[in-house]
């Protein structure tokens, strides 16, 4: 099932580094995340024909797939959704978190199933996350209940326009 | 988009023969988005699991991703790297605050230089915040993304003098969670 690979998310990633990999990519591993950043193919049997590829049996691609996804060198394998053309709308939010509220913050917003990603970063707005809802009214509706829930400000970012998005990121 | 799959059909949620009406589509379609927007099984043949899973046929579901990757629902099917562990620990949010008058022109400008992964206009929030462009740059060293955040300021300094009020930096300290969407919880 493809939920058992889910990776685990909560208090686990509650500390300041949050999910960090277990391991480098090696040279294969790196084609491999190369070719998988491409269009995956529709076909029968996918994965043999992104091993011939690459020059890996189809058992072999797929455990390798397995282990940088268990090792978190990958984040996730599958369709990357286009939410709002679905109906639906992702908003970038940021909130001000105080250090000695960090944890309990991390995982209260974290336990939101809109919230897609979440970054630490370095500012008075120290958490930047987005939030990915079905319908656009989803928005405000989420960041009220996360106000309700952390008793802190959420500040939404909405997109107003795109420039560019690039989808891959070389190995 | 490119689209590599020789069988696609129709234009956006348009249902081929098998399938009785748009209704019947749309259903699957959000089916589909449910079963895999967890993760596609690693399987020799995750579109036959798919397929089994959701009480149809292995053609029909290839057929319907095929139908959302031509009309954007789905961007790409493929691997999402953690960019930490690829090479690319630096990951900077530059934010910019340009005048209004030229803002859409500055945006694709800096959305054109070819380090610069995301680029998009955002609401100020006054006074705390004015930056209303957001460029993501990701390098291998801060010493890097700065570098290249200084071509950017260079890049709009000079096509567009003046129009830059301040910026700043945001690095990303760590990542806490990377699910990608979860709907119909």
């Amino acid at each position: 099932m493809p939920e058992a690979r889910e990776r685990p998310s909560g208090s686990k990633v509650a500390g300041r580094q949050g999910i960090a990999a277990r391991r480098a990519p090696d040279d294969v591993d790196r084609r491999l995340i190369n070719a998988l950043q491409g269009d995956f193919p529709l076909v029968e049997r996918p994965f043999a024909q992104v091993a011939d590829a690459v020059g890996l049996s189809e058992e072999a691609l797929i455990a390798r797939l397995q282990s940088l996804l268990d090792d978190r060198v990958l984040t996730r394998f599958g369709p990357m959704f286009q939410i709002e053309r679905m109906g639906g709308a992702f908003c970038l939010a940021a909130m001000a978190v105080p250090e000695a509220r960090w944890g309990e913050v991390v995982e209260a917003v974290n336990a939101f199933t809109e919230v897609a990603h979440n970054y630490r970063r370095e500012h008075a707005l120290n958490m930047w996350f987005v939030l990915a809802t079905e319908t656009p009214g989803g928005i405000a509706d989420c960041a009220a209940r996360m106000e309700a829930a952390t008793g802190l400000p959420v500040h939404l970012f909405p997109k107003e326009r795109e420039y560019f998005v690039e989808m891959k990121l070389e190995a | 988009m490119s689209d590599p799959i020789d069988f696609a059909v129709g234009g956006a949620g348009v249902p081929s023969g098998k399938l009785g009406d748009v209704q019947a589509a749309a259903d699957l379609d959000r089916r589909l988005v449910l079963a895999t927007q967890g993760g596609l099984a690693l399987v020799a043949r995750p579109y036959a699991l798919l397929a089994e899973q959701l009480g149809t046929s292995e053609a029909l579901v290839r057929e319907r991703l095929a139908v959302m990757l031509a009309d954007g629902r789905i961007r790409r099917i493929g691997a999402v790297p953690n960019h930490y562990a690829i090479g690319y620990p630096a990951n900077g949010m530059s934010v910019w605050d340009i005048d209004d008058e030229c803002i859409d022109a500055v945006g694709e400008r800096v959305g054109g230089l070819p380090f610069v992964t995301h680029c998009y206009r955002r609401p100020r929030h006054l006074p705390d915040w004015p930056y209303n462009l957001f460029a993501m740059v990701h390098a291998a060293t801060r010493e890097a993304a700065l570098e290249r955040v200084g071509e950017i300021a260079a890049a709009i300094e000079r096509d567009f003098p003046g129009v830059c009020r301040s910026r700043d930096v945001l690095f990303s300290a760590g990542i806490l969670k990377k699910t990608g969407l979860r709907i119909g919880a």
